[in-house]
């Protein structure tokens, strides 16, 4: 199932990524390109074989409920595009009605 | 809503529940409220590359508490999943959730309806997820983030459609408040947000077996607005029924200020979560030895001590909702109980009046935790046990209760130094009876022409001449021998 411009425009979307068209005809073909690589994956028939969430046979893998020290607000700050004292800052999300 | 509608609303109810654990549920970061902004905050709060959450161990402790206590199915494997959107509160682009497998599923919560019965609300599922951080709108032209909150953990208890009324949603979240609180897994304050609740709504013809469209409300963050604004949403969908409009399936945010419901208009709008099992975290495994030794520290369950204390102490059910509302306002009272070694039903109602009007009273007034209500059961009830032995009158004891309010002394030391011992030497009281009659010859007369409301008034002299510490029942025998004698050396 090739994946569209459609496709593209809608996971750009998702992810709040703006594109050019240029750009979306490119990561539509690139795109198209990996997942056909990937189509390998649904030769083998797994129809007996149980849905694998993780590839490390782990469970129960737990920390204690102890406080530890957060790290400085300025180390935390710096690396935002754009901040105030106290907050990171972004563009404006909930429209006014 | 008229009770001759002919449409019937239908709800469900997703409460998410803050737990009540020292640090958030993948990093070792303080879950305090209230801490300045971008405080509690590292690099798994802020989704940094390369970061690896791993999970607080009394998390899973504590869904399994609640799990038990709604008689949920405790899943013995389950694994964390990735709900994805783009929000700037949630800084790694994902929320990590349970979305397959999840640790609690069926269930049930019970609430007592209005005319004594009880009715089941099912459950479909329990699951941990963490929180999102806060945005502000308010504060500047842009939009601004504090991520304090981000990964406090959470639970989320979804219903089945089974609430049928406003009033039934509030009595289920008031019920799983309670439970929450009795098992000490949140702190249950919907204000401060620790208890959230959003619904989803429709109506269809009374009858009918399909469900309606519906919509979703939001925003509802107080246990009357949830009442109010499914009223409202209720009421809306109805109208264009009436008017043969459609309901648009879409998000309704409630106005308190407003009493209106209105929809949201937010630029991410286009949910599509794309949900996938997470892969930095292991599935989690509860067997059954994990799960019975949860099983034995659990409280009892409010319905379950409601319901024993009408069999058990006889009390009427206004008396026994109000005194397992809270686990620590029934643990008090049962305490009070224990100390006065009582099972008489009159004396355990007494206790009963005493912490609901007097102790409750001042509780709610104070806004103090019953923990340190500065009179402890003990004190409470040697006090009673001194009402009891008619040591002192229940009205004086109104008075001793104050006192006691601001000093820690023992009942019997207050009484002692304040000289309000019951009076129940017949002589001083029979002396204090002539006094009384005498002074009021004319009110003596009215009595005797066969007004018996005037013995009221006597009583009461005789009270306001012993400064109330006179015993009732014996001025009231004491008058009323003075009556019949004068009575007959009159006649």
């Amino acid at each position: 199932m090739p994946v569209t411009i459609n496709d593209v425009e809608h996971v750009a979307k998702l992810a709040r990524l703006e594109l050019t068209e240029a750009e979306k005809e490119k990561f539509s073909q690139q795109l198209n390109t990996i997942l056909s690589y990937m189509e390998k994956l649904n030769e083998p028939d797994t129809t007996t074989v149980e849905p694998l969430s993780h590839v490390i046979e782990l469970s129960n893998i737990f920390r204690e409920d102890k406080v530890k020290p957060s790290y400085p607000k300025e180390e935390m700050l710096k690396n935002a595009p754009a901040r105030t004292e106290k907050f990171f800052k972004v563009p404006k999300v909930i429209l006014e009605r | 809503m008229k009770l001759n509608d002919p449409y019937e609303p239908v709800i469900g109810l997703e409460v998410h529940a803050q737990l009540l654990t020292e640090s958030k549920a993948f990093c070792s970061c303080t879950t305090k409220f209230g801490n300045e902004p971008n405080t509690n905050v590292c690099p798994v709060c802020l989704g940094m590359p390369g970061v690896l959450p791993v999970l607080n161990k009394n998390v899973v402790e504590f869904v399994i508490r609640v799990g038990l206590a709604m008689k949920c199915n405790i899943a013995q494997r389950s694994i964390f999943a990735r709900k994805n959107y783009f929000y700037p509160d949630l800084p790694k682009g994902y929320q990590i959730s349970q979305y397959e497998e999840p640790i609690c599923s069926g269930g049930y919560v019970e609430i007592d309806l209005d005319d004594h019965t009880r009715k089941k609300i099912g459950l479909t599922r329990i699951h941990m997820e963490e929180d999102a951080g806060k945005s502000i709108h308010d504060l500047d032209v842009d939009t601004l983030v504090d991520i304090n909150r981000c990964g406090v953990p959470l639970i989320e208890i979804v219903s089945e459609p089974d609430i049928s009324s406003p009033r039934e949603a509030y009595l289920y979240l008031y019920k799983i408040r309670q439970i929450v609180t009795y098992l000490g897994i949140c702190d249950g304050n919907m204000e401060e947000g620790s208890l959230r609740c959003d619904a989803n709504v429709s109506v269809r013809r009374k009858g009918e077996k399909k469900f309606g469209t519906k919509t979703e409300v939001k925003n509802m963050n107080s246990f009357r607005y949830v009442e109010r604004a499914l009223e409202f949403e209720i009421n809306r969908q109805i109208q264009l029924l009436e008017e043969a409009e459609e309901v648009v399936q879409e998000t309704l945010l409630w106005d308190a200020n407003q009493n209106i419901a209105y929809p949201m208009r937010s630029k991410e709008e286009a949910h599509d979560y794309r949900y996938f099992p997470e892969p930095d975290l292991v599935p989690v495994v509860v067997d059954e030895p994990w799960i019975d030794r949860v099983r034995a520290t659990l409280p009892e369950h409010p319905t379950t001590r409601y319901d024993r204390f009408i069999a058990e102490y006889a009390l009427p059910q206004y008396d026994a909702d109000i005194l397992t509302t809270e686990k620590s306002y029934a643990d008090y009272f049962e305490l009070v109980l224990k100390e006065l070694h009582t099972k008489n039903k009159e004396q355990i109602k007494l206790v009963s009046n005493w912490v609901m009007t007097d102790v409750l009273r001042v509780v709610s007034e104070q806004k103090i935790d019953i923990k340190h209500f500065p009179i402890s059961p003990t004190r409470l009830a040697t006090m009673i046990s001194l009402i009891n032995d008619g040591t002192i009158s229940g009205k004086i004891a109104k008075e001793v209760f104050e006192e006691m309010l601001k000093s820690s002394d023992d009942p019997r030391v207050i009484i002692e130094k304040k000289g309000l011992m019951q009076l129940s030497d017949q002589r001083v009281i029979e002396k204090v009876v002539t006094e009384v009659l005498d002074r009021n010859t004319a009110q003596v007369e009215k009595y005797l022409a066969g007004n018996e409301k005037v013995f009221g008034y006597f009583v009461g002299e005789v009270m306001k001449a012993t400064k109330g510490k006179a015993n009732p029942r014996i001025v009231n025998d004491i008058l009323k021998k003075k009556f019949a004698h004068i009575q007959v050396s009159k006649g």
